[in-house]
């Protein structure tokens, strides 16, 4: 594999995992269990569009087959996409929200603390700029799963749902294949091996000080994302992301 | 805008000679223009309706960002999707900022919030109706957000201190959302195909007279105002409001290129006004009883919202409860 066929497929993963997620946020609008928390959450999806935004500019500049980053994003079908299975979960309820934010939070923040070094100096800006918000957002994230962990019986009983379902999403950003080890390789994307370490240890640990079980590390994972394959989830939010651009082709906006 | 029908409780205003030695200190303040701050002596009525006000105001702001979020997961690209979240935060901020300038006033938010649920307090008239195509975020923000801005920049004069200064603050964020909207309408109609410029028009079609409408009723109609005015909580009448709102927004809808749905709508160069037709104001109060197209959703959106999340905020202030403990412990 070319090295810039490589960059390219690796710059629409991390431009997909934010748009996807920060499209999910954008459906707790007017449904948040408190006005700040509403606050919040758009902030995360204003926070992970803008990300996803300069990614896939990026990425259009390295495709270099004219496409534009709002082609990218608003035009490209399901199989094109390349999102972690973990983001496009539905968001349930504000527990299953959160666990699906902090597993997520605390690989982001890893990932573009690696990132902030890459050898592309692209890459790099990228990721430095945006590790400044996700450190916030793993601030936040964090502070929940612990306040709902270690809150009443009954938010108790719900994050620890939430974690055990929607873990088996969970390990699939950690499992490598030829785009990451080309990248790794040169430098410019992440090693996912100390990535995984660091994430099981803060994950095992927040876990239990917000007195939840971890489930077991060794678990299946579900994958499937880098070759495109989604679970039947990705097809919905899609359809309705994708509406204007796809009703009226060429349509300028 | 936003707070439309406040009652004040008081039909007739009282004379200089009738009030009380603090109320006549009170209103002399007002004349003279002295701006009345949370911790001043002030009448009840005068109290309980700028709670009214800015309760109806705060709610407006909540319930306000629904029409819009009915868009904002099928926004066409980066930019406006950027743009409308942004916007939609920037009400929500205005929220708390107005629940806050309520609190000054010895208010309890849940309380209020309570109060709309029931439906015993209201929220703008516009927000009850749907947003069916794109064009509506931007006619939201150039008609509805514009016809609020023409009220609001009123009310930075207004004669409670926080009120005032919320309202300097909100003006700001608002009159860009105004150029916002209108900058979406004009992208469609100077480079949209034919099928875009057909929504501008039928949004513009559909939300022309609601925004005219959330003026409030005529002045004669209008019993609260007298007394309102009087306290200087309310600056300028509803019609000079409506016919200020008119009279800019007329040349910035022939720059669009498009029409309102008003056949009587014209210059008149004798008054230097613009003239036009008479609201269906029967429209009017059956949407403020209840009975608009999406009344019913937008309170169940909020109920739910609020009902859902109980058991998120019991978990906080456990949480939190604990926590102090343990430091009491340590």
């Amino acid at each position: 594999m070319k090295q810039n066929q490589a960059l390219f497929e690796y710059l629409l993963r991390l431009g997909d995992s934010n748009m996807i997620l920060g499209q999910r946020l954008c459906e707790w609008i007017g449904q948040a269990p408190a006005l700040e928390e509403e606050m919040a959450l758009g902030n995360l999806a204003l926070d992970l569009i803008g990300q996803a935004r300069s990614w896939l500019e990026y990425a259009a500049r390295v495709e270099d087959a004219g496409h534009s980053a709002d082609e990218l994003a608003f035009t490209r079908d399901e199989r094109a996409y390349r999102n972690l299975l973990l983001v496009e979960q539905a968001n349930g309820n504000f527990a299953d929200t959160l666990a699906r934010q902090y597993l997520f939070d605390q690989y982001h923040y890893h990932l573009l603390g690696a990132l902030s070094s890459s050898t592309d100096a692209q890459v790099a800006a990228i990721a430095a700029k945006g590790l400044k918000e996700v450190t916030y957002h793993l601030r936040r994230s964090s502070a929940w799963i612990k306040r709902l962990g270690d809150g009443t019986a009954e938010s108790h009983a719900k994050m620890q749902q939430a974690i055990d379902e929607i873990w088996t999403y969970s390990g699939e950003m950690f499992i490598a294949d030829e785009v990451d080890r080309v990248l790794a390789a040169a430098g410019i994307g992440a090693d996912l091996d100390p990535l995984q370490r660091l994430w099981e240890a803060d994950v095992q640990a927040l876990l239990a000080e917000a007195t939840l079980t971890c489930p077991p590390l060794e678990q299946y994972m579900q994958r499937g994302s880098k070759q495109g394959l989604h679970t039947e989830q990705l097809g919905f939010l899609l359809a309705e992301m994708q509406f204007l651009p796809r009703a009226y082709p060429g349509a300028s906006w | 805008m936003y707070a439309q029908l406040v009652d004040t409780g008081v039909k007739r205003l009282k004379t200089l000679e009738e009030m009380s030695p603090q109320e006549r200190d009170f209103q002399q303040k007002i004349d003279a223009e002295i701006k009345i701050e949370p911790k001043n002596w002030m009448p009840e009525g005068y109290r309980r309706t700028l709670i009214r006000q800015i309760s109806q105001h705060a709610h407006s702001e909540i319930v306000g960002m629904l029409p819009e979020k009915n868009w904002l997961t099928r926004a066409p690209n980066f930019k406006r999707k950027l743009q409308l979240l942004a916007k939609i935060q920037d009400e929500g901020g205005h929220g708390l900022y107005l629940y806050s300038a309520m609190e000054t006033l010895g208010a309890d938010r849940e309380e209020e919030i309570a109060k709309l649920h029931s439906g015993e307090v209201k929220y703008s008239s516009i927000f009850n109706y749907p947003t069916l195509n794109w064009a509506d975020m931007g006619t939201v923000g150039w008609l509805v957000d514009g016809a609020a801005i023409v009220n609001q920049v009123v009310l930075q004069r207004t004669s409670y201190a926080p009120y005032s200064r919320a309202m300097i603050r909100i003006c700001k964020e608002e009159s860009f959302h105004q150029r916002q909207g209108y900058q979406i309408l004009l992208h469609l109609m100077q480079h949209g195909n034919e099928a875009q410029k057909a929504m501008v028009q039928d949004s513009i079609n559909r939300f022309w007279w609601p925004a005219l409408m959330m003026f409030g009723p005529h002045d004669s109609d209008s019993p609260n105002s007298a007394q309102s005015m009087a306290w200087k909580i309310k600056r300028m009448s509803n019609d000079d409001l409506r016919q200020r709102f008119i009279d800019q927004t007329v040349p910035q809808l022939e720059l669009l290129g498009c029409t309102a749905p008003d056949p009587a709508l014209k210059w008149n160069a004798e008054r230097g006004h613009y003239d036009f037709g008479e609201i269906d104001w029967s429209e009017f109060y059956d949407v403020v009883k209840g009975n608009g197209p999406c009344n019913r959703d937008r309170l169940r959106t909020r109920r739910r919202a609020i009902e859902e999340g109980s058991w998120v905020r019991e978990a906080a202030s456990a949480y939190a409860a604990k926590q102090q403990q343990n430091n009491a412990a340590a």
